[in-house]
């Protein structure tokens, strides 16, 4: 059930926006969405047809653009992608990381006709 | 068919009622924690050991979020000054607490006549890290037979806190906790953190992390004047 209050925030944003031209219906939704986020595109899918019915969105597609996590190392500032849960800086095997991508959770822009 | 460029984070309508929130709080000079952790860290236990010590001291409420019951507003209810118990089953969102729900409870609570508001989140160590409530700090509780792992599982929790608390102390001589690992790891991600070990068992820590609790009180209260 973590996707469904997000789903709403979805929903009113673009319908909210839609209001500011004119639009007849909201094709597509892009969507940005970072691995460490914790949402899960296919959930947000699910959610999205069910609470955007009789909306101005009803029937749109979701677009994700996943980010990978990345991560820079405090000791060596070596930037990279962890592969899984090994988070080990790969130069110099630090711990010590800083998370500088991957929470995004932003709706990038909407296809309107 | 036009494009639209929009641009705007989705978890932005919850963080404008958790701004909201921290705002009223600030305004009756209420200092609040959100307690986060897995279920059967001790959540419960920190509060009752916490408002035992800090009870001649201050007074609390307490937001219990749980998916159903009142078992845990049940066993703290006596030791509080007011106690909301919010049950997520039915809501939008089951397995976090979210800033409206807290909204709403924080209409229910007797704001004049407290000093310390504990909400105690519903335990999970994913969905709570992503919505803010309007708390001062947020805190982590892990025990020890959950296994020293969590902090490379779950990043994102450990990584916003600004309190871990290692539960359950005196399990170690039974279970395979490494604490200088995870504190390793948790520090790696996080390394302004402040660490209690403690035992809501037997005590030991507790007093440590009242002091630590208290002080963040009276620097809250002195900015806010």
């Amino acid at each position: 059930m973590h996707e469904l209050s997000i789903t709403q925030s979805i929903v009113d944003v673009i319908s909210k926006k839609s209001q500011e031209g004119q639009v007849s219906r909201i094709t597509q939704v892009n969507l940005v969405i970072g691995e460490l986020s914790g949402f899960v595109p296919d959930c947000i899918k699910f959610y999205f047809d069910f609470l955007s019915k009789d909306t101005i969105a009803e029937g749109a597609v979701l677009n994700f653009q996943l980010i990978p996590a990345r991560l820079r190392c405090r000791d060596c500032s070596t930037i990279f992608s962890p592969q899984g849960r090994d988070w080990t800086c790969p130069e110099c095997h630090s711990l010590s990381l800083e998370i500088i991508g991957g929470r995004e959770l932003y709706i990038e822009s909407m296809e309107v006709e | 068919m036009s494009k639209i460029k929009i641009v705007q984070n989705i978890l932005e309508a919850n963080d404008a009622i958790a701004g909201q929130n921290r705002r009223l709080l600030d305004k009756y000079k209420v200092f609040s924690i959100n307690i986060m952790s897995s279920p059967g860290a001790g959540k419960t236990s920190l509060i009752l050991q916490t408002l035992a010590r800090l009870k001649d001291k201050l007074k609390a409420a307490i937001i219990e979020g749980d998916v159903a019951s009142t078992i845990d507003a049940e066993k703290v209810k006596d030791h509080a000054t007011a106690v909301v118990q919010i049950n997520t089953r039915n809501m939008p969102e089951s397995c976090s607490l979210i800033a409206n729900m807290i909204d709403s409870a924080l209409k229910n609570l007797p704001l004049e006549e407290i000093d310390l508001l504990l909400i105690e989140n519903v335990g999970n160590l994913i969905c709570p890290s992503e919505f803010a409530l309007g708390e001062h700090k947020r805190v982590v509780i892990s025990s020890l037979p959950e296994g020293d792992d969590k902090p490379i599982k779950y990043p994102m929790i450990f990584e916003g806190a600004d309190a871990v608390i290692i539960n359950k102390l005196d399990l170690l001589p039974y279970v395979d906790f490494d604490i200088p690992a995870f504190r390793r790891a948790v520090k790696g991600l996080n390394p302004r953190v402040e660490f209690f070990e403690i035992s809501c068992k037997t005590g030991k820590g507790i007093e440590t992390w009242c002091s630590w609790l208290l002080n963040e009180i009276k620097a809250n209260s002195q900015k806010l004047i």
